[in-house]
């Protein structure tokens, strides 16, 4: 059967409150509007509202309050209308949540997702289009999930509102509404995936592509243009950029020999610069035919109009590039 | 005994609070005890500093000590919760009952409430509601909020107090705790130390309107007289019964802070050394208590000096202790920063410590 992302998500939402009374849902329009993105629709008319509690547009204050109320019994799950709006509360994102076990000595532990949509969007210009996975990454005491399929936001959702950890989930607005087809046991309520391990979506032997979130469909799109042209892909998804599955990466290059990366984020400490040191500090080094090649957004903030965002994006196009020129095809 | 001071209300017409407290003998001397234990170990905190077994901040309550031991007293520790921003030494000491506790944190020692790991500012005790302990001015309030939005759902019966001084008291993250705790009616006591300055900023300079038990609007509010321990423990008790059936209110305690802001702050380029004179010789909490012991014959002056004297004892022994505890082992680094398995990366490749399960 088919499932679409957003449906995904709803399916996870659903089942955990099902099964924990203690799990809930807080943000902006998650009850009775239904969700801004329906992710949370028909949750209210089932759970009622004091499990689906519609905050007003005040984000430091529903995350603060989604923080504490974790500390002593509760398992919140709070949406962010986009992770853009989330800079508002980082502060307790970073601060109060990832680093209380370790401050309290392992007094007051955070079992807490924040989730919402994250990176590329249409049209919404420089404040409402951007990726958090480089910024949320690399703080300790967090987790860091990234789903691209409908598999992936129902399997990692479900993991994640059950890790007693914080963990930081990042969904794609340009995803909801897309359609994979799942097989049964994912649209069952056993369905979980473990956080921290990459899936090998397409295997491949000339060369690693390595995503996570959105990328991976450029990635795939990139596989199947390069297999036309002779060239074997295989493609990681992450999954989880925190814990990052540096086995299967490096497992992957030294099979492959080539890497490239491909991220929506900005160039700069990027995830495909931690990519690259993973292999650069592994033997995965000794294998290496080619210098890393990586694939981000632009260096600018999302400009509006439509070509210079289309320009400022990472495509498939672009993926297939790097890989021509990882395999000496192009200059 | 009479408060000396009435309470100031804000949209409380109809409700009538105590004027009168009632106090007995050994009561008055435990606070007495407390007050006393709580100044003369953050005297030695003092010391320990400037003698350098104390790192980085170290924020003082000394002339404050009133507030933390009404409001331990007069709330219940089997469900009541307590969190705070920075200067918190007394709320631990008064929930854990533990000197060693907060000494050994400050210097950095394995015997510290949170194993040397917080520091100063990041103490807490959770099987008795302390959830510490915030270094971020303004953070705890929404934090606070969720606790209480917690006992609530959970049905619990219990009351949060969010305490802030007046420094935080205009940061916009209270004002959208108010909002929440009011529409969804959760029971809190937002809770305003004001001690007149936020770190050199006296309350005049940086609030528009200084009143703060009614800057919640339309949520109702008290003033409470800060210097008095009667006043702090018979508001606080009015108040958390108040909480618990009919939701938020906002707090104040009217107090001062006799050292600087933090270490690095003398005190005295902001106010004069004779403005803190002044407060000490007239309003000072603890010759209060004994001035309550000795006007209503419940304690003579020797009984008051062996308290005195036991306090300065017990605090000199976890002074010491707190200087011979050991460092926290080295396998410390890499513990609770996940629960579960996971791979901590060191300075270098090669180096990496492996957290097990928990």
């Amino acid at each position: 059967s088919e499932l679409t992302v957003r449906d995904a998500l709803n399916q996870a939402l659903d089942e955990e409150m099902g099964r924990d009374p203690t799990v809930f849902l807080m943000g902006e329009e998650v009850g009775q509007y239904q969700g801004a993105y329906k992710v949370t629709r028909g949750l209210f008319q089932k759970y009622g509202g004091e499990r689906v509690v519609d905050t007003p547009i005040t984000e430091i204050g529903f995350a603060g309050i989604g923080v504490g109320a974790s500390w002593n019994g509760l398992k919140p799950v709070i949406e962010f209308m986009t992770w853009n709006f989330a800079l508002q509360a980082i502060d307790h994102i970073v601060n109060s949540a990832a680093k209380q076990l370790y401050m309290s000595a392992g007094q007051i532990k955070s079992p807490i997702v924040f989730r919402g949509p994250n990176g590329s969007a249409r049209g919404v210009a420089a404040q409402h289009s951007q990726c958090f996975a480089a910024y949320y990454s690399s703080i300790p005491g967090l987790k860091v999930v990234a789903p691209y399929s409908a598999e992936d936001a129902k399997g990692l959702l479900k993991a994640a509102i059950r890790d007693p950890n914080p963990v930081v989930f990042l969904e794609n607005e340009l995803m909801y509404g897309i359609s994979f087809p799942v097989s049964e046991a994912v649209t069952g309520p056993d369905f979980v995936l473990p956080i921290g391990k990459a899936k090998i979506e397409r295997a491949g032997d000339d060369v690693t592509i390595v995503s996570f979130g959105r990328g991976v469909l450029h990635a795939l799109g990139a596989a199947d243009a390069l297999a036309a042209k002779g060239i074997s892909a295989e493609v990681i998804n992450l999954r989880t950029l925190r814990p990052l599955d540096r086995e299967t990466v490096i497992a992957s290059v030294k099979k492959t020999n080539r890497m490239v990366t491909v991220e929506e984020g900005f160039p700069q400490s990027g995830v495909g610069a931690e990519l690259c040191a993973t292999v650069f500090e592994s033997d995965a080094f000794n294998y290496l035919d080619a210098p890393v090649e990586r694939v981000t957004g632009v260096d600018v903030p999302m400009p509006y109009a439509e070509n210079l965002e289309a320009l400022a994006t990472v495509s498939a196009e672009h993926v297939v590039a790097a890989v021509e020129r990882a395999m000496h095809r192009k200059k | 005994v009479p408060l000396p001071v009435a309470f100031k209300t804000h949209k409380l017409e109809g409700h009538t609070l105590p004027t009168e407290a009632l106090v007995g003998k050994n009561e008055a001397l435990d606070y007495l005890y407390d007050m006393t234990v709580i100044r003369r170990f953050e005297m030695a905190a003092d010391n320990l500093y400037k003698a350098k077994l104390i790192r980085g901040f170290c924020h003082l309550y000394i002339g404050q000590e009133a507030i933390c031991v009404g409001v331990d007293t007069a709330l219940d520790v089997a469900r009541d919760n307590i969190i705070s921003a920075y200067r918190i030494h007394g709320y631990q000491y008064m929930r854990e009952r533990s000197i060693v506790g907060v000494l050994a944190e400050l210097t950095g020692r394995q015997a510290g409430c949170s194993k040397g790991k917080g520091g100063s500012m990041h103490m807490y005790k959770k099987d008795r509601g302390f959830y510490g302990g915030h270094g971020i001015v303004g953070g705890q309030t929404p934090l606070g909020a969720g606790l209480a939005f917690t006992q609530k759902y959970l049905k619990t019966t219990g009351v949060t107090m969010a305490l802030y001084g007046d420094g935080a008291a205009n940061q916009g993250q209270l004002f959208e705790s108010y909002n929440m705790a009011k529409l969804w009616n959760l029971p809190i006591m937002f809770a305003c130390e004001n001690n007149q300055f936020g770190m050199g900023t006296s309350v005049e300079r940086a609030s528009a309107s200084h009143s703060f038990y009614t800057r919640g609007d339309y949520i109702p509010g008290v003033m409470i007289n800060g210097m008095d321990v009667l006043s702090v423990r018979e508001g606080v008790k009015w108040a958390a019964e108040y909480s618990r059936t009919n939701g938020p209110l906002v707090l104040e305690f009217l107090t001062y802070r006799y050292q600087g802001h933090s270490m690095s702050d003398p005190g005295t380029t902001y106010r004069t050394r004779e403005d803190v004179a002044k407060v000490r010789a007239q309003r000072d909490p603890i010759n209060y208590v004994k001035h309550l012991l000795t006007e209503h014959s419940l304690a003579t002056a020797d009984e008051i000096k062996e308290v005195e004297r036991q306090a300065k004892e017990i605090v000199d022994a976890a002074v010491q202790e707190s200087k011979d505890s050991p460092l926290p082992p080295i396998s410390e680094i890499a513990t609770d920063v996940y629960l579960g398995d996971y791979q901590i990366r060191g300075q270098e490749r090669g180096i990496s410590y492996t957290i097990g399960g928990k």
